[in-house]
């Protein structure tokens, strides 16, 4: 393998590996995103493999996730564009001799628009994709992630060569100012300003951080981006260490990935070989690496301050920011430190300018973003779209609405720190300030759609009692004021709530906000504050008239069998835990006999519902009251 | 003198030393890299042994309790053998959503194993899991670790029924 040694010879080798790969006529491409994977991409391109492995006409790759994950796994041919989804390794042969050897498209495994129901065979012809802009997820699906190759052949570390041979180091961090490229880790500072102060800092080594450590539950943009693009990490790091002088890099991958890990193991050796990382890279005398260092399962270590501890060998506690870490971090030195997305996004502002950049997007919030996109909608999956489309595009276009033609009732962005926003807010436009105002915040782009059955008191619990866990217990106001937050929000579930509770719960969330040390703290009362805000009436109903509108909190729900639905098959009573279900004597139906819960026996497991064939067995929110205890 | 002198040669004994120090060796006496050591000792053996963290605290220089302290702060770490099976439920806010609360309910009352513990006959250990990064397919389990998307109580015990079984072929085989 040569060593790259200028920017002459980088361009010989992307024309050659360009040449390479056109030599094919036809390429077959499965996702191996973690979804796809958890529902068996891993046999199906095993059984591809076998069949067109080491083929001259076919090129066979496994990508990194190609979004549409609810679908998985997914298949594109190319150059044909044919998309298939919901593959199973027995359809292989029949796309290899239909789709491959004679063009024909196989009806059975195409998407099907979710009302029209109209087979659509192309990826471009899919709402899902059709409303994307995708910038960081480009040559997702289209390269093999294990293969720097792949990434040269689609001009890949050109910008790095621009930046090292064309450009001064200030002309690097103005053109990303210039591009006001906000940190796409959730706090939306800016990250050429961040560099700027970094390279300015006293100090003579400094380091370039880039934190990969996605605790936000509901998100899983920066694996994505790990797993399907690995260099496109490096490459914009390695610019970044270039312009702000970086003496050494680390990136701080969460265990519970272990599969990016993997695949980023492979591209920084891959790298080394070709001299893109080491001593004196293309020629220019500079030297930079890399090192993987693994978190361990702690959400306050997305912080900061708290990440470089963590790297250190301490315990991930953060620190007051009197001093900021680009002048004293990692041991003390000048540190830049930025997410996964935003060095992704760099190598493509150095190739095309800061000018297309910001053509992209809002003006106070260029460029785009990417929004794992979940919950209870149609079209689960990772999106990229440019900022300032409104939440109504995202969840009703790209995501073809609701699951089950149920009724929207909330979005969550920004995981454990951000905000509920109800159907009033469908229309703002998603960027760094609008859902500020609106409060939530865009964190680091879960996005998590819920409908009429989910209770929003309950997800307020949820997220508290997460945050509570992950707290390290450094500053009262987070430790504590945490902890008084879920009990009353428990009592409010457990229909012991009182009205004042809720006032209780503004007032101590202000306060925790105002106080708390680290970002965690300070956003931590986020989902409580902004659901009172917008659904105000649940904790309401929840207190007066002990009603969960979404069905969820055990203690104000029962259940009961519809009798007009139920057929007596009988199934609800065999996985019954409690043996609550009886057979009604006399009350024959000619179907089968039919059911009944005895309420005082139900633990509410729900249980019955799940197996339920029929959807005979609804919940009644505020419970009723069993027929013995009526009386007293 | 000669405490410095013994700080400096730690030569690996026992089985789990000699075991430990393998996992190690790459990164020299290098301090910062406790976390890492640490991973990799419960990625072989499951779980912390006390003896390993003892031999981990000599050969890097680091007193016990701060070993035990980032044993303690950080979540993936456990102090006690976990099952033979790992059994990790997701909890991330898209899984919440979709069930996960029941499904764990359901492993404990019918099956006994409790989240955040180990069955009683030592076959199941049930973690809380804050996101696998799968959560268009939740509710996750990871099952020794392989991801089962849409998970249901019935899922759920069917998986816990199959390993039981292969447990007790096993044993009858032996």
């Amino acid at each position: 393998m040569p060593r790259i040694e200028s920017a002459e010879m980088l361009k010989n080798i992307q024309e050659k590996f360009r040449k390479e790969l056109e030599t094919y006529p036809m390429v077959i491409s499965i996702c191996h995103g973690m979804s796809c994977r958890a529902t068996g991409a891993v046999e199906v391109a095993n059984a591809f493999e076998k069949i067109v492995g080491g083929s001259d006409d076919i090129r066979f790759i496994r990508s990194g996730c190609q979004g549409f994950c609810e679908k998985g796994p997914l298949s594109v041919v190319r150059p044909s564009n044919v998309f298939y989804q919901m593959l199973k390794p027995g359809d292989v042969n029949e796309v290899i001799q239909k789709t491959v050897e004679r063009g024909e498209v196989i009806d059975r495994l195409l998407y099907a628009h979710p009302t029209t129901g109209e087979k659509l065979g192309k990826e471009h012809e899919i709402d899902f994709y059709a409303k994307q802009h995708r910038v960081v997820l480009e040559l997702n699906g289209y390269i093999d992630p294990f293969k720097i190759e792949d990434y040269f052949a689609h001009d890949g570390y050109s910008g790095l060569a621009k930046a090292m041979t064309g450009m001064e180091r200030g002309e690097v961090i103005e053109e990303i100012i210039e591009a006001n490229l906000r940190g796409r880790g959730g706090a939306g500072f800016s990250a050429g300003w961040k560099w700027k102060t970094c390279s300015e800092a006293p100090g003579e080594r400094r380091h370039i951080i880039c934190n990969a450590d996605e605790g936000d539950p509901g998100a899983f943009m920066d694996q994505a981006v790990m797993e399907g693009n690995p260099h496109s990490v490096i490459e914009g790091m390695i610019i970044g260490a270039y312009a702000i002088g970086g003496t050494d890099g680390h990136i701080y991958i969460r265990h519970e990935y272990p599969y990016a890990v993997h695949t980023f193991q492979n591209a920084l050796e891959q790298a080394r070989e070709y001299g893109l990382l080491g001593k004196n890279i293309l020629g220019t005398g500079f030297d930079f690496d890399i090192q993987i260092c693994f978190g361990a399962g702690a959400f306050v270590c997305g912080e900061s301050s708290a990440l470089v501890r963590s790297l250190q060998g301490q315990v991930g506690e953060p620190r007051d920011k009197f001093v900021h870490a680009t002048e004293q971090g990692y041991h003390d030195e000048p540190t830049n430190l930025n997410n996964v997305e935003t060095w992704a996004n760099v190598p493509h502002i150095i190739n095309k300018g800061a000018k297309w950049f910001r053509s992209i997007g809002t003006k106070n919030s260029p460029g785009t973003k990417v929004f794992s996109l979940v919950g209870k909608v149609e079209n689960t999956g990772l999106i990229e779209v440019p900022m300032g489309v409104s939440l109504r595009e995202i969840v009703f276009d790209i995501g073809g609405g609701i699951k089950d033609g149920k009724e929207f009732k909330a979005v969550q962005t920004g995981g454990p720190s951000g905000g509920m926003l109800s159907e009033a807010q469908l229309d703002l436009p998603v960027d760094f300030d609008e859902l500020e105002k609106a409060g939530s915040m865009m964190g680091s782009g879960g996005m998590i759609v819920m409908d009429e059955n989910t209770c929003v008191v309950d997800v307020a619990k949820y997220f508290i009692d997460f945050l509570i866990d992950e707290s390290c217990g450094k500053c009262l106001p987070c430790r504590e004021g945490l902890r008084q937050m879920s009990e009353m929000l428990h009592r409010i579930c457990d229909g012991d709530g009182k009205l004042k509770d809720v006032n209780d719960l503004e007032a101590l969330g202000e306060t925790v906000a105002a106080t708390a040390l680290c970002g965690l703290g300070k956003s931590a009362p986020n989902p409580v504050l902004s659901s009172i805000r917008h659904f105000r009436e649940e904790y309401l109903a929840h207190i007066v008239e002990h009603r969960c509108p979404g069905g969820v909190c055990k203690a104000l729900i029962s259940y009961h069998v519809l009798p007009e639905a139920c057929t007596g098959c009988g199934s609800c009573a065999k996985v019954c835990p409690s043996d609550a279900i009886h057979t009604v004597p006399g009350k024959k139906r000619k179907d089968g006999l039919l059911h009944e819960i005895d309420l005082e026996a139900c633990v509410k497991c729900g249980a019955c519902i799940e197996i339920c064939p029929e959807d005979a067995i609804e919940k009644r929110s505020p419970a009723e009251v069993p027929v013995g205890a009526a009386g007293s | 003198m000669e405490a410095i002198k013994e700080l400096s040669v730690i030569e690996p004994t026992s089985k789990t030393e000699k075991e430990v120090e393998e996992l190690v060796k790459d990164w020299g006496n290098d301090r910062e890299k406790l976390i890492m050591a640490m991973l990799a000792v419960q990625d072989k053996y499951n779980w912390l042994p006390p003896d390993a963290l003892d031999y981990i605290s000599r050969r890097f220089n680091i007193p016990k309790g701060h070993i035990y302290h980032i044993a303690t702060f950080y979540k993936v770490f456990s102090l006690v053998p976990r099952g033979k099976h790992i059994l990790q439920l997701c909890m991330g806010t898209a899984c919440h959503v979709r069930g996960a609360p029941l499904v764990a309910d359901s492993l404990e009352r019918d099956y006994g194993i409790p989240l955040g513990g180990t069955s009683e006959d030592g076959l199941f250990t049930l973690e809380r899991v804050n996101c696998v990064g799968a959560c268009t397919i939740g509710p996750v389990l990871v099952v020794d670790g392989k991801h089962r998307g849409n998970m249901t109580q019935h899922r759920a015990g069917a998986v816990v029924k199959r390993l039981k079984r292969l447990a007790e072929k096993e044993a009858n085989n032996a």
